[in-house]
C-alpha cells in the first residue's frame, strides 16, 4: 500500500499527523481518495469522451436501441457495492479504536460553555482555553457543557465530539508529536462559536512532569489557591475582615448586595466577583468612586480567579 | 371559482376525471394518503411518548395517577358512538335519506361537544392544580418523581394535537350538515361526506390509543 | 378541436389578468407561479450567499459583526432549503410537466394544488418577517438547546413559516401521487411513464411520508420555546440530541426529495439529446424508488459524533453505504446512454453534463462522509458545506437550470438565445467549482462551517472561493437575461424542437388550456428513439 501510505505526503490536503489515529484515518482517507479519483475520471472521462465521439453529425442521425445490458448492470451494482463494504468496515473498525480509551489514559475534564473551553486536571488544577499533555501517553477528555452544543475538534489528531449539557460524552488519542495544535468548536453556538478555539500543548513527559510540579498551589484546593493569591496579591488593599481598607473588606463580602454609583444593586456572585478582579471600573461601589484598583486581567490564571472566589465564600 | 375555470363535465364531475366513479376513487385515495400524514405526525409524539416512558416508568406511572381514567372512559365512548353515527349518516346519505342523514351528523356534532367539554374539564381540573407541562409544573402535593412536568408535557401535546383534530373534524362535520341540508348528498355523490368520515375515524383512532398510554399506564 | 383557431388559444391566453392567475386551477399556470416565486426567492438567497462569501473574503469583519453574519448564514440555509430546492423541481417543473407527462389533463386535485402555492407564499412570508424583523440566527436546523436559548423569539416564528410550508409540500406530495396512480392516459402503465415521473412519484412518497414529521418536530420545538415543555431540555428530563433525530428523520429524506427530480430530469435530458432510448430504464426507475426507501433509515450519518450510541452509527453508516449503490447505478446509466448516441450540444445538454459532472463529485465526497472514521474528521468542516453544495447546487440546481431551458419553447411557445444560454453555463460551470473545490480543502485541514471568522492560514483559499462566487452570480446574471429576452424577443418555437418522444412534446407550444387536443393514446415506451 505504498501509494496510499504516501498519499499524506500532502497531497491530500490533510493537516499534520500528530495523533495515533491520524496515519490510521489517513490511510484509509488515501484509499478514498484515489478510488475516488479512479471512478471521478472514468465516469466523467467515459462523459466526455462519449460526447465528443458521438457527436451528433446529421439531422436525421440513427442510433443504436441498446435498453440494457444484464452482465454489464450487475457488474456496476456490485463492484461499488464491495468498495463500499471494504470502506465501511474499514471505517467501523477505526472507530470502534476511536471510542475504545484504553483503562490507563490519563483523564482530563473538559467544560465547553458560550465562548470557551475549561480543562480540569485531577490534580484540580484549572486552565483555560489551553492545555497540556504529555506525548505518547493515552489521553481521555471527559466532556461536558454548560450550556447548549459545542463539539471539540483537534484537526491534527483526526478526533471530533460533541459536548452536550446534561450528558458527558468522552473522547481519547494519544499524541505522537510535540508542538502546539488547534482546538475548534464545530457545533455551532452563536455569536463566539468561531472565537471558540484553544490551544493543546503536547510536551514530552519530562517537560510536563515539570510542568504538574511548577505548579504552585500542587496539593491545594481552591480556596488554599485563593488564599494564597490573596497573601501575594490582595492584602494591600484588602481586608479578611469587614473592615475597609482601601477597597472593601472581604468578610461577608460573598453573596451581598452592592450598590453602585449608577444606582443600581448587584449581587456580588462569581460573575461579579470575576469582573471585579478582570475590570474594576465596570461596575463601581458606592464609596468607591475614586477607582484605584487596576486590572487584572492576563495577570491571573483561570485558578487563580477561581481560588480567589472560593476563598472568598469561605470568609464569613 | 371552478365553475369559471373548470366547468364540470355533464356527468357531474371535474373536467379531467373520466367519470364520477373515477373522480371518487381518486378523492379517496387522495384522503388515505392523508391520513397517513396524519398517522405520522402522531407518530413523532408516540416515539416521544415510548422514548420518555422507557426513561422514566416511575414518572410515568405516577403522572397516571393524576388523571381521571373515568374521564377517559366516557370519552372513549363518546368517539365510539360518533364514528358509529358518522358511518350512519354516510349510509343514509347513500339510500337518499336526506333527513336521517343530517341528523346522525347532529348527533356526531353533540358527541364531538360533550368530548370538547370533558376534556375542558380535565384541562381546568390540571390547571388549578398546577399540574401544568414541563417549565410551568407547579403541583405542590406530594410527589414521588423529580419530573412529573415532563409526563405532562407529553399529556398536554398528544391530547392537544388530538383536540385539535376533533375541532378540525366538528369544523367539517358542520360544513357536511350544511351541504346535506342542500340536499347535496346523495346515492350518486358522497364523496366529501366520506372523506370527513374517514378523517373523523382516525381522530377517534387516536384516541383509542392515547387513552390507554396515557391514563391506564401501570 | 383541431382548428387554426383553436391552436392560438393555449394556457396563457386563456384568461387574462392578475386575478385570473392568482384564483387559476390550471397546474400550468400554477407551475408558472411557482416559477416566478421561486426564482426571486433564489435572488433572495444567492445575495445572502455572496455577502455571506464577501464576509469571508479575508479573515475579520468585514461587512457585519458575528451576529450578523450568522443571521445571514441562516436566512441562506432556511430560503435556500424550505423556499427554493424543496419546491423548486417538484413544484415548479413537475406541476407543469407531471400531467402532460402522463396524458392527464390537470393533476387529481386542482384546489389542492393552488392551495399549496399559497401555503408556501404564506409560510414564506412569516419566515422573511422572522429573519428580518426578529434578528434569528439559530441556523436552518435549529439545533436544541441554541434555538430555545436564543433570547429572540423569531425562532418561532421561523419554525412556524417553515412548518407552514412544509404543509405546502405535504400537498403537493399528495396531488402527485394520486394523479400518478389515476389519471395516466390510456395504455400508459408504470413501466411506459417518463423516469422524470418516477422522480417525482418517489419524492412525493417522501414529501407524504417525512415532512410530517418535520411539521411535529417544529411544533414541539415551538411549545419548548414558548412554554418550556421540556422535551429537549435536559433540566426536566429531556435529550437535546433527540431533537436532532427527529429532524434528521426529516430533513434527511429532504436531500432526496431536492435530488431525486432532479435525477429524473438528468435521465429526460440526456435521452433527448443524444436521441437514444435510455440505457436501463427499470434500474434507473427502481433505482428511484429504491434510494426513496432506505432513505428513511440513514439520518443518524448526520450524527457520528453527536454522542449517539456506536452500534446506530454503524448501522447507519452501513445503510448509507446501500443508498450509494443506486446513485451510482444511475449514472453509470446516463453515460452508457450517451454510448453511440447522436448528442447535440444544445444548452440544456451542457447542463446535463454538467450536472454528471459535479454530481460525481459530489457522490464521491459523500461516500467518504459516510466512512464513520473520516467523518469524524470531515463532520461539520467546510469539506461537508462542499459536499452538500456539490449535490444541491451542482445536481438538482443544474437540473433545474437545464429543465428551464429544456421546456422554456413549450412553456412559453417561444426559443432563447442559444449562445447566451451556454455563456451562462460557462460562467456557472467555472464558477461553482472555483467556489465551491477550495472549501473542499479548506474542510480537509480542518476550517469548521458556520466560522464567522478564521485563521490566517486559511485565507488564500477563501479568497479564491469568493472569487469564484462572483463567476456563479454573473452566470445567473446572463441566465436571468436569457430568460427575460427569450420571453420578450424569441422566436416562435415549434411544438417539438427537440425531437423528443415523451408525451409534452405532442401538443402545441404553449399546451392549451386541457393539455392535450385530443385524449393522447400510448402505445410505447418514453425513449423510443428507433
Amino acid at each position: 500500500m505504498f501509494w496510499v501510505n504516501k498519499a499524506h505526503a500532502g497531497n491530500t490536503f490533510m493537516p499534520p499527523q500528530a495523533s495515533n489515529f491520524a496515519e490510521s484515518v489517513d490511510t484509509l482517507y488515501g484509499f478514498l481518495y484515489y478510488s475516488s479519483l479512479i471512478s471521478c475520471i472514468l465516469v466523467i472521462g467515459g462523459l466526455v469522451y462519449f460526447a465528443f465521439k458521438y457527436k451528433r453529425k446529421t439531422a436525421s442521425d440513427k442510433t443504436a436501441y441498446i435498453p440494457h445490458n444484464a452482465l454489464l448492470e450487475f457488474l456496476w451494482s456490485f463492484i461499488p457495492f464491495v468498495i463500499f463494504l471494504v470502506v465501511f468496515a474499514w471505517g467501523w473498525k477505526i472507530f470502534y479504536d476511536m471510542r475504545s480509551a484504553p483503562k490507563d489514559a490519563l483523564e482530563i475534564h473538559v467544560v465547553g460553555q458560550k465562548w470557551n473551553w475549561d480543562f480540569v486536571y485531577k490534580s484540580g488544577r484549572k486552565t483555560s482555553s489551553e492545555f497540556t499533555i504529555p506525548i505518547n501517553t493515552p489521553i481521555k477528555l471527559i466532556m461536558g457543557s454548560r450550556d447548549v452544543l459545542h463539539s471539540f475538534f483537534v484537526p491534527s489528531f483526526r478526533v471530533k465530539q460533541d459536548v452536550i449539557p446534561g450528558r458527558y460524552t468522552s473522547l481519547w488519542f494519544t499524541a505522537t508529536k510535540e508542538g502546539n495544535f488547534n482546538v475548534f468548536c464545530t457545533e455551532y453556538c452563536g455569536t463566539g462559536h468561531s472565537t471558540m478555539l484553544a490551544k493543546v500543548k503536547v510536551v514530552s513527559k519530562a517537560a510536563y512532569e515539570s510542568w504538574l510540579e511548577n505548579n504552585p498551589y500542587k496539593g491545594l484546593t481552591l480556596s488554599e489557591v485563593g488564599q494564597k493569591v490573596y497573601a501575594g496579591r490582595c492584602i494591600a488593599c484588602h481586608n479578611v475582615t469587614n473592615v475597609k481598607k482601601i477597597g472593601p473588606g472581604f468578610a461577608g463580602l460573598w453573596g451581598s448586595e452592592r450598590k453602585l454609583t449608577d444606582g443600581s444593586t448587584v449581587v456580588a456572585d462569581e460573575a461579579y466577583i470575576r469582573e471585579s478582579i478582570l475590570n474594576p471600573n465596570a461596575k463601581k461601589s458606592v464609596g468607591y468612586e475614586e477607582a484605584v484598583m487596576t486590572s487584572f486581567q492576563g495577570q491571573v490564571s483561570e485558578e487563580e480567579l477561581t481560588g480567589v472566589i472560593e476563598y472568598l465564600k469561605t470568609l464569613k | 371559482m371552478s365553475s369559471v375555470n373548470k366547468p364540470r363535465s355533464e356527468g357531474g364531475h371535474a373536467f379531467h376525471f373520466d367519470g364520477p366513479e373515477h373522480e371518487f376513487e381518486t378523492t379517496k385515495f387522495g384522503i388515505w394518503l392523508f391520513l397517513c400524514t396524519e398517522v405520522l405526525m402522531f407518530g413523532g409524539l408516540f416515539v416521544a411518548y415510548f422514548l420518555f416512558a422507557h426513561k422514566f416508568p416511575e414518572t410515568f406511572i405516577e403522572g397516571a395517577t393524576y388523571l381521571d381514567w373515568k374521564f377517559g372512559a366516557v370519552n372513549t365512548a363518546v368517539l365510539l358512538v360518533s364514528s358509529f353515527t358518522m358511518v350512519l349518516s354516510i349510509y343514509y346519505a347513500q339510500n337518499n335519506k336526506t333527513k336521517q342523514c343530517v341528523n346522525m351528523l347532529f348527533i356526531t356534532l353533540a358527541c364531538g361537544f360533550i368530548f370538547m367539554f370533558i376534556k375542558y374539564l380535565e384541562y381546568t381540573h390540571k390547571i388549578d392544580l398546577g399540574l401544568l407541562p414541563g417549565d410551568m409544573f407547579s403541583f405542590t402535593g406530594e410527589m414521588g418523581s423529580t419530573n412529573l412536568g415532563l409526563y405532562f408535557s407529553t399529556y398536554y401535546m398528544m391530547t392537544g394535537l388530538h383536540g385539535s383534530h376533533v375541532l378540525v373534524g366538528m369544523g367539517l362535520i358542520v360544513w357536511c350538515i350544511v351541504r346535506a341540508r342542500r340536499g347535496e348528498y346523495n346515492s350518486k355523490y358522497f364523496t366529501t361526506l366520506e372523506c370527513v368520515g374517514l378523517f373523523w375515524h382516525l381522530v377517534d383512532l387516536i384516541w383509542i390509543y392515547l387513552f390507554p398510554l396515557l391514563y391506564l399506564v401501570d | 378541436m383541431s382548428s387554426a383557431a383553436d391552436k392560438s388559444k393555449n394556457y396563457l391566453n386563456h384568461e387574462k389578468g392578475l386575478w385570473s392567475w392568482l384564483t387559476t386551477l390550471d397546474h400550468k399556470r400554477i407551475g408558472i407561479m411557482y416559477m416566478i416565486t421561486v426564482m426571486l426567492f433564489f435572488l433572495i438567497g444567492g445575495i445572502f450567499a455572496l455577502l455571506i462569501r464577501f464576509e469571508l473574503f479575508s479573515t475579520g469583519g468585514q461587512i457585519v459583526d458575528a451576529d450578523g453574519y450568522n443571521r445571514m448564514m441562516t436566512f441562506h440555509g432556511a430560503i435556500m432549503v424550505f423556499m427554493v430546492i424543496i419546491p423548486g423541481i417538484p413544484a415548479f417543473l413537475g406541476n407543469f410537466f407531471l400531467p402532460l407527462h402522463l396524458g392527464a389533463k390537470d393533476v387529481a386535485f386542482p384546489k389542492v394544488n393552488l392551495m399549496s402555492w399559497y401555503c408556501l407564499i404564506i409560510g414564506a412570508a412569516i419566515s422573511f418577517f422572522s429573519l428580518f424583523a426578529e434578528k434569528v440566527a439559530t441556523g436552518w436546523t435549529f439545533y436544541t438547546p441554541y434555538s430555545i436559548s436564543e433570547t429572540s423569539n423569531g425562532a418561532i416564528l421561523l419554525v412556524l413559516g417553515a412548518f407552514v410550508m412544509g404543509f405546502s409540500s405535504i400537498l403537493t406530495g399528495l396531488n402527485f401521487v394520486a394523479t400518478t396512480h389515476r389519471l395516466r392516459a390510456p395504455g400508459m402503465g408504470f413501466f411506459q411513464m417518463p423516469l422524470f415521473v418516477w422522480g417525482l412519484y418517489s419524492t412525493a412518497i417522501l414529501q407524504i411520508i417525512a415532512t410530517p414529521v418535520l411539521a411535529i418536530t417544529l411544533l414541539l420545538l415551538a411549545a419548548e420555546k414558548t412554554m418550556g415543555i421540556g422535551f429537549f431540555d435536559p433540566k426536566l428530563g429531556g435529550d437535546p440530541v433527540l431533537f436532532q433525530h427527529f429532524f434528521w428523520f426529516y430533513s434527511h429524506p429532504a436531500v432526496y426529495i431536492m435530488i431525486l427530480p432532479a435525477m429524473g430530469i438528468i435521465s429526460e435530458l440526456i435521452t433527448a439529446f443524444s436521441r437514444k432510448v435510455i440505457f436501463g430504464y427499470k434500474a434507473i426507475a427502481f433505482s428511484s424508488v429504491g434510494i426513496a426507501a432506505v432513505s428513511f433509515f440513514v439520518w443518524g450519518h448526520h450524527m457520528f459524533v453527536s454522542g449517539q450510541s456506536q452500534v446506530a452509527g454503524v448501522i447507519f453508516s452501513f445503510l448509507t453505504m446501500l443508498v450509494g449503490v443506486p446513485t451510482a447505478i444511475k449514472t453509470f446509466n446516463w453515460v452508457a446512454t450517451m454510448y453511440k448516441g447522436s448528442i447535440q450540444f444544445q444548452s440544456p445538454m451542457l447542463y446535463a453534463m454538467g450536472f454528471l459532472f459535479l454530481f460525481t463529485i459530489g457522490g464521491v465526497t459523500g461516500v467518504m462522509l459516510a466512512v464513520m472514521a473520516v467523518d469524524v474528521h470531515f463532520h461539520d468542516t467546510y469539506f461537508v458545506v462542499a459536499h452538500f453544495h456539490y449535490v444541491m447546487v451542482g445536481g438538482t440546481l443544474m437540473a433545474i437550470m437545464g429543465g428551464i431551458y429544456y421546456w422554456f419553447p413549450k412553456m412559453f411557445g417561444k426559443m432563447y438565445n442559444e449562445f447566451m444560454a451556454q455563456l451562462s453555463f460557462l460562467f456557472i460551470f467555472v464558477g461553482f467549482n472555483v467556489t465551491f473545490f477550495p472549501q473542499f480543502i479548506l474542510g480537509a485541514q480542518g476550517m469548521p462551517r458556520r466560522y464567522f471568522d478564521y485563521l490566517p492560514a486559511f485565507e488564500p483559499l477563501n479568497r479564491v472561493s469568493t472569487v469564484g462566487s462572483w463567476l456563479i452570480a454573473i452566470g445567473f446574471l446572463i441566465g436571468l437575461y436569457v430568460i427575460i429576452n427569450g420571453l420578450l424577443k424569441g422566436k416562435k418555437a415549434p411544438d417539438n424542437p427537440w425531437g423528443a418522444k415523451t408525451l409534452e412534446w405532442q401538443t402545441s407550444s404553449p399546451p392549451p388550456h386541457t393539455n392535450f387536443h385530443e385524449q393522447p393514446v400510448v402505445t410505447g415506451g418514453p425513449y423510443e428513439f428507433r
